[in-house]
């Protein structure tokens, strides 16, 4: 059977050998496009669309978890269906635990034929279960939403931090050199921004440089909920989920008039009961 | 406040043998009463005074003690305070422990003034004694703890560096790329892995040699360029300069390694298009005193300062270069970073000569 795939590793020796490996074990595979960071992974998947992604973890710029979760939201599902994922990674103790325990498809370099077989035999067998109609079946998008949320969510956590949930959060004014102590409690969303995160209040606004992904497990999780990539937010404070016409979700608030992204896989927070 | 019934039951022990030597002396003086009675006044008198010195330490804030802690209790009070206290005792002592010993031994006060003046001096004396003995004890004890907590740091430290220098995924993708050029490019993997075993060999002797020439420190900079650019491929672009007359300048080993790290992994790998790193050492003389010195300065085109995501042992490299050299050289040598106007990082290392 035909297939597509792209590989987005930094190294060239690596993309090298990898692209070598796939062509022994799997001669059928065609690999559309050979990139070397994160943000030209997701240009050159949104636009080639191919089948299977291997997506190195440590890459410059955008690394290989976030082109995953933003081509989750920007894919264009009723084009083709959400490509098979597979994670290449040197040494990456917390990933690696993470795929495992999920049973996640990943290759450790240096990249082993026997392992290499047998990610290429469950590919294989993905691809052709995959009906012809299946990209416009919601069900099967749903399914591999919720395999691809819980792959992100188990890679990205970082170790628990000692101590219970976070309870105040210092955090210097935009644009300003004081630090406010901010109550967690005050906090109504998280907001990751280019190099910062913002910290939005009812009334205010802060920023802090911790990012997103090490906040997010000082966080009690019941409390704040992550609805986008880039957005956590305080789960009593929404108000509505308004749905536009092409599908996208956002939030309205209570105490803030901003809209907020939902993304495609966290939409399932939001289905009507 | 949490009293060490264990460690005060030890001294109380060390206080009643004290107090059976004593009535030794006591006895000589007063043949009058037999020894056993003697040692019941000792105990009274020993007993008071202990017991006011021993739970009195208590009421002195931890501050003002010698190094107490966790586990080992409150320390003896330090300066008038030990002083005063150790006076206070001696005084209860003197002024109770003879009447209780009348008490339990059923004598009528009767003694002349004689007998009270040596009895007092001999309750100085024997409270000083004792007192300076555990006073002394607990100092040592104090700074046995230090030493050992010092040690433990020093180890913990190395180990640390070691960690830090031999990163299991730096490890592993070199392994990786190794791998890749054995069947593309037998000579460029020998060539890396003669690179990779330097490399290794230094870091691992670096924590127990205390100098090398420069010349060699500029070699093993060279071998972590080369395994990198070899990952890295055309995204690195290095350049080191060392002139000849500096070449022997000994210096600590792989003093500059973590800077040369820090520009790859926080300048130079974050960025798509990466970038270059020019090293050179240079003397001059201070801008200051005109004394001379030596300038090593680490230039990156990465993406400068405080951009990159804080990573775990962020600044340690920075920090254990501080160090190194502060030990080595005390207040003559520094390192500074700065951001250049390109949007790099550059990071300079001086130190006399």
């Amino acid at each position: 059977m035909k297939a597509t795939a792209l590989i987005a590793e930094d190294e060239p020796l690596l993309a090298q050998a990898l692209r070598a490996e796939l062509a022994a074990a799997w001669p059928d595979l065609e690999i559309i496009a050979s990139v070397g960071d994160g943000a030209s992974a997701v240009r050159e998947a949104l636009q080639r669309l191919p089948q299977v992604l291997f997506l190195d973890i440590r890459m410059p710029g955008q690394d290989g978890l976030g082109a995953a979760a933003e081509l989750a939201d920007t894919w264009p599902a009723d084009e083709a269906p959400m490509p098979q994922l597979v994670f290449v990674t040197a040494y990456d103790e917390y990933a690696a635990r993470a795929f495992e325990t999920q049973a996640i498809d990943y290759v450790l370099k240096p990249v082993q034929p026997e392992r290499l077989r047998k990610t290429v035999a469950r590919l294989q067998q993905a691809l052709a279960a995959q009906a012809p109609a299946a990209a416009a079946e919601p069900a099967a998008l749903e399914r591999t939403l919720a395999q691809w949320r819980q792959l992100l969510a188990g890679a990205a956590a970082a170790p628990a931090p000692n101590g219970g949930p976070l309870r105040f959060i210092a955090a210097s004014e935009a644009g300003g050199a004081t630090v406010r102590m901010v109550p967690v409690d005050d906090v109504l969303y998280f907001e990751a921004a280019d190099k910062y995160v913002r910290v939005l209040t009812a009334g205010h606004e802060y920023l802090i440089r911790t990012p997103l992904k090490q906040l997010l497990p000082q966080l009690d999780p019941d409390i704040f909920w992550q609805v986008h990539r880039a957005v956590v937010v305080r789960s009593s404070a929404i108000e509505a989920v308004h749905r536009d016409e092409t599908g996208r979700q956002h939030l309205s608030l209570r105490g803030r008039d901003d809209r907020i992204p939902v993304s495609r896989l966290y939409a399932h927070l939001f289905r009507a009961m | 406040m949490k009293i060490h019934w264990s460690s005060a039951g030890r001294h109380y022990l060390q206080v009643i043998a004290f107090c059976c030597v004593v009535a030794v002396l006591t006895t000589a003086i007063w043949p009058n009463k037999t020894y056993l009675v003697q040692v019941g006044y000792a105990l009274s008198v020993g007993t008071i005074t202990w017991s006011v010195i021993e739970f009195g330490r208590y009421l002195v804030d931890e501050r003002h003690c010698e190094g107490g802690g966790p586990g080992r209790g409150h320390g003896w009070p330090q300066g008038w305070r030990g002083l005063l206290l150790t006076a206070i005792g001696i005084a209860c002592g003197f002024l109770a422990g003879d009447r209780v010993g009348d008490f339990l031994f059923n004598y009528r006060n009767v003694s002349s003034s004689r007998d009270n003046t040596i009895s007092l001096v001999i309750t100085v004396v024997a409270g000083a004694a004792a007192s300076f003995y555990f006073h002394a004890r607990g100092k040592a004890a104090a700074l046995i703890a230090k030493i050992a907590t010092a040690e433990r740091d020093a180890g913990e430290a190395r180990l640390k560096l070691l960690e830090t220098q031999l990163e299991p995924h730096m490890l592993f993708n070199t392994l990786a790329n190794l791998r890749a050029l054995i069947t593309v490019d037998p000579p460029r993997a020998v060539e890396m892995l003669d690179h990779l075993n330097n490399y290794l060999r230094v870091t691992l002797a670096a924590s127990r040699a205390t100098a090398h020439p420069l010349a060699r420190e500029f070699e093993r900079l060279r071998d972590y360029l080369e395994l990198m650019s070899v990952r890295m491929g055309p995204r690195l672009r290095f350049a080191l300069d060392l002139p000849d007359a500096l070449r022997e300048l000994p210096v600590p080993p792989l003093l500059l390694q973590p800077l040369v790290e820090n520009s790859i992994r926080h300048g130079l790998e974050p960025k798509v298009e990466g970038g270059e790193i020019r090293i050179r050492a240079l003397r001059e003389n201070r801008a200051a005193d005109g004394l001379p010195q030596i300038r090593i300065e680490i230039l990156d085109t990465g993406v400068g300062l405080g951009t990159g995501p804080p990573s775990e042992g962020g600044g340690f490299g920075v920090t254990q270069v501080r160090e190194r050299l502060a030990t080595v050289y005390g207040a003559r040598g520094s390192l500074t970073l700065e951001a250049t106007a390109a949007g790099g990082t550059l990071a300079t290392v001086v130190f006399p000569t």
